[in-house]
């Protein structure tokens, strides 16, 4: 083997190695090969082996250098080859499996005998838009991406005022810090309703908006971070705090069931004036007084209130003549209630397990 | 905020009814979280003294106490750790029944007999210190065997835990609330009226100055001075109503100090006047690279721009005459002018701060105090000298000998004017749908301090008092003060009315068309699953698409900081779950949002924004999709086309077809190179939507469990396939089926991979004519006889006429036609 250690004879070896392993075609062959130069008969094998028998320590050492480097420069084009290989086998393995899809013959495909099973969450929300319609309301939606002046500024919620830090944002890398955002709530979709509403001359809006809408929540039993509300908006002539609680009664009783009723106490919105938090009786004890309600035999649902001037103002209508109310409330919230679903997260683990009781 | 009744008493003669007093502070939108009722039961607690102490063997957390209960000693094991011996603490002996009902008796611990239990306040329900006993060495009158009760005075209350809403300052306060409440149960109202020391010596002015530089961030400001300050603790009666309020008592100045805010919402902030540079304070905005050190011991640096919109680092502080800075308004002083036990003199800054430039500093510090909360929800700029006032009253207890100064420094010096509002009567009635007159609205207003002048027949001249800034000074204030005549009347109590208007209700097209797919999908054994809009890093690199990410500012975590721009990989995932949940027959979808980069070719809307929407910003597309993967156990992308067959016909549509797209056509993300093709409405030339198998690399990645199985994948873009102008459908005119028997014939054609099999499918259709019933491929072969590159497809055409039987000559001519039809779209005939 002493003629292989001359640095020459290592490139020689090392180029005609080169030039078979490229010859390769196929990853088994590539196998086959890598055994072999690995293996201490290979020539580099055997060189590596006969070193200790240098005697010269400074020629033993740089005969040792040359024939790593020769190992590793193998090894390199080795790896080159496989990746080149490894790839046109996968691409080799999309083509044999190539479908061509205009030409499938219906009448071979087997029917599935299952039936599906609509998300509890649009179940409930299918349900309250019923209700709703029935109580003619339209149904609207707005986007879920949004900008301070909707979901916030029109809103009577100004940069700086201490409510916007109610809401737990998330802002978006988009325009100036701050501007782009996911809505927090679905009460921006009401400024794109009076706004079109105005453009358009067609005032009144009777109308509920369901959606989804976000905060920085960290996931538990009662919150997540992606959530859907529905949101109602009433404007019309001489609309009043009466006619507010008259639809919330009339909601309650025929989505909860006519023993479920409704109360208003005062609460603070910046976007509606008189404002209300509005509860029900306890779905649980039915008025009664369990733990669910803190013995109250309410339970809170959502908020409302007679729109506020300043809004109108926002979108210019004119509140000496319109007056309207709002209300909104957890569509997911509902569904909990319904179903007694103790940890909210169930709704976002699309467990089929789960999704196939309903 | 927690309000003892006791507190409550001193403002109106509340009864004890502790379920009526909760339900109306609810009804009037002060809503009760909770009540506690504490002093109770501690008949039998008495104070002992600590003769020694000393360890208990094998045991580290727990000593053996020798006390002195006055009639001799008693051996208590104990826990705490915070006591010396000669201390005085209380003690509840062997059968004495703490709080709860908690009844003490004889215990052995590690060999020791514990006759009793020595107490914390947090055990007696006295306090929230649960560092150790309450130790009461310094209380004057305190001896071995004296009752607990009578030493610190003590009398069973009740506390109510309030929530007050953002917008009313004016009830966070006992007395604010007392007010209210006194108010709706139709009781007499004393407003606190301080009586303070006798004012004396030099007047304020001679002894320390004030200033405010930005009148528009601090509209008034109020210095009092008092001298011959002695600093030790506060009398027992502020000291538990502090404690029982939730504050802790620190000495007499800072607990008058607290308790006055907790009292009236007015926080003031005592300064050591002998450690204030000058003997004055200036407010006035901080400068770029100024800083202070803060009571907590943080060194805060000021006048420096926030992250939130708007906020340009705008910090509002107190300086000393030579204007250094020695605090943040309204939220947390100085260090260096500290009240501590040495201090005699102290001067009293009560003052109206601007509520946003409060809130501000306060978030960009992270700094919560109670003070700061009260000036960012709004104070009363009318209460400061009543506060100074009451501030020298309270300390004058505990300060025997206390000089208050004269003439206190007011700034501005004239009093503070309140709003007046017309308000119109018809307005009030026409909102509430009441029918209220004058009398009513001055009967439920002026007991909150309003005044109610009329001034003709239907307007009102409401004037306003001071410590309601959440009554717009606008004619936006009617509005307030509609509200505040609602909720004193009591919400439940408006009539209520049940609403109807002429205009029908409707969901919209898109919503009706939304829940015909569902109906299909779910009517093929599809369930349906929402997953979030919220994803990680690296999504769209999965996907294989090249576009901008849209990320999240603030994300809570990274696994939620980017928007989806597909619905496949959450629901591969939701997949996976299942698979590895060893579910069977899996089969998902969804239809929601999914969000496209506003640098990207799909444009979404433009809007405005920024502070009064003063600039518009170019928002992502929100493409709505619906995404249907079938993983059960035959399933593969014929499934899919199966499945897209089932909603062509539920949606009537006329001229969709799957066509083949080379691999990167971004309607592709996500799917199979070579199993996958785009459905076009051929007429309208817009791609639908997409079908195949879900790439089997992203099934590797995101759902291993599921790795083993083919995803068929269905792709709908809703924005098109919901637009008849985008995506054509059959028109809903009936047509008879025809009366006739109806004739079948079968073609085999070799046609060239190149032409797909739906072009031959329309030529038969077109050759056909009227007397076409119905095309449909039944066959697909490839091998020996037909030429590579090629294949045959057979097809099975059925005709019938309407007007008759169709005769020999019929079907011949229309499968002339057809052949021929079919050989011009390049088909042979085999």
């Amino acid at each position: 083997m002493s003629e292989m250690a001359s640095e020459k004879e290592l490139s020689a070896y090392v180029e005609t190695t080169r030039k078979e392993i490229e010859a390769l075609e196929s990853l088994e062959e590539l196998d086959e090969i890598s055994a072999k130069l690995k293996s201490k008969r290979s020539p580099l094998g055997a060189a590596r082996a006969s070193l200790g028998a240098i005697e010269d320590e400074k020629k033993r050492k740089e005969t040792g250098r040359l024939v790593g480097e020769a190992m590793a420069s193998v090894m390199g084009v080795f790896d080159a080859r496989r990746m080149v290989l490894e790839k046109s086998a996968r691409r080799q393995a999309l083509e044999d499996d190539r479908l061509d899809l205009t030409e499938v013959v219906l009448r071979s495909l087997k029917a599935p005998i299952q039936r599906g099973h609509a998300h509890l969450v649009s179940q409930t929300q299918d349900a309250l838009e019923d209700v709703f319609v029935a109580m003619g309301f339209e149904v609207a939606e707005g986007p879920e991406v949004e900008t301070d002046w909707y979901n916030f500024e029109a809103l009577n919620i100004p940069p700086g005022h201490p409510a916007r830090d109610m809401y737990d944002t998330m802002y978006l890398d988009l325009g100036e810090p701050e501007t782009v955002l996911l809505r927090t709530h679905t009460s921006p979709t009401q400024i794109h309703l009076l706004e079109s509403a105005v453009a358009q001359g067609t005032l009144p809006i009777h109308a509920v908006m369901p959606g989804r809408c976000y905060r920085l929540d960290t996931p538990d039993a009662r919150h997540l971070p992606v959530f859907h509300q529905i949101e109602g908006l009433v404007v019309d002539h001489g609309i009043t705090f009466g006619d507010l609680a008259g639809v919330i009664e009339t909601f309650t009783s025929a989505y909860f069931g006519p023993d479920i009723h409704s109360r208003l106490r005062p609460a603070y919105f910046p976007f509606t004036e008189p404002s209300a938090e509005f509860e029900i009786t306890c779905t649980i004890c039915h008025g009664e007084g369990c733990r669910t309600c803190s013995q109250t035999g309410w339970i809170e649902l959502g908020g409302c209130g007679m729109v506020d001037p300043a809004v109108f103002e926002a979108v210019g209508v004119d509140p000496d003549e319109w007056s309207g109310f709002a209300f909104g409330f957890g569509i997911d919230r509902c569904a909990q209630m319904r179903h007694g679903i103790a940890d909210m997260r169930a709704l976002i683990e699309n467990d089929l397990r789960f999704t196939r009781q309903f | 905020m927690l309000a003892p009744l006791s507190w409550l008493k001193d403002f109106a003669p509340f009864p004890d009814d502790i379920a009526l007093l909760r339900s109306t502070l609810d009804d009037l939108g002060l809503v009760v979280e909770g009540v506690e009722i504490v002093g109770e039961g501690l008949n039998d607690v008495i104070v002992a003294k600590v003769s020694t102490i000393s360890a208990i063997e094998g045991a580290d957390r727990i000593r053996h106490v020798v006390v002195d209960d006055g009639s001799g000693s008693v051996e208590i094991v104990c826990g705490a750790m915070n006591f010396v011996e000669g201390d005085l603490v209380p003690l509840a002996p062997v059968g004495a029944i703490l709080p709860g009902n908690f009844t003490i008796a004889s215990r052995k611990m590690k060999g020791v007999t514990s006759n009793g239990m020595l107490c914390s306040g947090k055990e007696l329900g006295l306090g929230d210190d649960h560092d150790g006993l309450m130790i009461l060495t310094d209380v004057p009158g305190a001896e071995p065997g004296s009752s607990l009760v009578k030493l610190l005075e003590i009398a069973p209350d009740v506390i109510f835990d309030v929530t007050v809403e953002g917008n009313r300052p004016d009830a966070w306060s006992i007395s604010g609330l007392a007010r209210d409440l006194a108010a709706r149960l139709g009781l007499a109202f004393t407003p606190v009226t301080p009586v303070p020391p006798a004012a004396s010596g030099p007047s304020t002015s001679e002894l320390a100055s004030g200033e405010v530089i930005n009148e528009e961030l601090c509209s008034r400001l109020g210095v009092g001075v008092l001298s011959n300050v002695v600093v030790g603790p506060s009398p027992q009666l502020i000291a538990q109503r502090l404690t029982k309020a939730g504050m802790r008592p620190i000495n007499n100045v800072v607990d008058a100090s607290n308790y006055v805010m907790l009292e009236l919402g007015q926080p003031t902030h005592p300064y050591d006047l002998d450690k204030i540079e000058g003997k004055g304070l200036r407010v006035r905005t901080a400068t770029t690279g100024e800083s202070l050190v803060t009571l907590d011991g943080v060194t805060r640096e000021l006048g420096v721009a926030g992250r939130s919109l708007g906020d340009t680092g705008q910090d509002l502080v107190i300086c000393d005459a030579n204007d250094t800075v020695v605090g943040i308004a309204g939220i947390m002083g100085g260090e260096s002018s500290e009240i501590s036990g040495e201090t005699s003199s102290v001067l009293l800054e009560a003052a109206r701060f601007d509520p946003i430039t409060i809130t501000r500093t306060s978030r960009r510090f992270a700094l919560r105090s109670e003070a700061a909360a009260r000036f960012q929800k709004g104070t009363d700029p009318g209460i400061l000298e009543r506060a100074i006032d009451r501030f020298a009253e309270i300390l004058g207890h505990s300060s025997p000998g206390l000089v208050v100064a004269p003439s206190k420094i007011m700034i501005p010096a004239t009093p503070v004017e309140s709003v007046s509002l017309d308000v119109p009567l018809s307005r009030v009635n026409g909102l509430l749908g009441t029918q209220f007159q004058d009398a009513d609205i001055a009967g439920l207003l002026e007991p909150l301090g309003f005044t109610v002048d009329v001034k003709d027949s239907d307007v009102l001249v409401v004037s306003v008092p001071t410590n309601r800034p959440d009554i717009r000074a606008t004619h936006h204030g009617i509005a307030d003060v509609i509200e505040e005549i609602a909720r004193t009347y009591g919400y439940s109590r408006l009539p209520r009315r049940v609403l109807a208007w002429p205009q029908p209700g409707a969901r919209n097209p898109r919503q009706s068309f939304r829940s015909q797919l569902r109906d299909v999908f779910i009517g093929n054994g599809s369930s349906e699953a929402w997953t979030s809009s919220l994803v990680g890093e690296g999504e769209l690199e999965k996907l294989g698409l090249s576009e901008s990410e849209i990320t999240v500012s603030n994300p809570l975590t990274i696994d939620e900081s980017r928007l989806r721009r597909s619905l496949i990989p959450g629901l591969v995932r939701s997949i996976g779950f299942n698979a590895d949940r060893r579910q069977e027959d899996i089969s998902l979808f969804e239809i929601g949002a999914t969000f496209l980069h506003p640098d990207g070719e799909q444009a979404g809307r433009v809007a405005r924004a920024g502070s009064l929407g003063s600039h518009d910003v170019h928002l992502p597309y929100e493409q709505e999709c619906a995404v249907l993967l079938s993983a059960r156990e035959d399933d593969d992308a014929r499934s899919a086309v199966g499945i897209f067959h089932m909603v062509a016909s539920a949606l009537r549509l006329q001229d969709v077809r799957i066509r083949t797209a080379p691999s990167g056509t971004p309607e592709l993300a996500g799917l199979h190179p070579t199993r996958s093709a785009v459905l076009r409405d051929q007429s309208t030339n817009e791609i639908v939507g997409a079908l195949g198998e879900v790439d089997p690399s992203l099934v590797g990645e995101l759902a291993p469990g599921a790795k083993e199985q083919r995803i068929a994948a269905l792709v709908l873009f809703l924005d098109v396939l919901g637009d008849p102008h985008r995506c054509l459908r059959h028109d809903e005119i009936a047509r008879t089926p025809s009366r006739f028997p109806s004739a079948d014939l079968d073609f085999a054609f070799v046609v060239s991979d190149e032409i797909p099999s739906d072009a031959i499918e329309d030529a038969l259709r077109l050759g056909a004519g009227d007397l076409l019933e119905d095309v449909h491929l039944f066959d697909v072969y490839r091998g020996t006889g037909v030429t590579e590159g090629a294949r045959s497809l057979a097809y099975r055409v059925r005709l019938s006429s309407s007007t008759a039987t169709l005769s020999d000559d019929d079907i011949g001519s229309a499968r002339t036609s057809m052949i021929s039809a079919a050989q011009s779209a390049g088909a042979i005939l085999r």
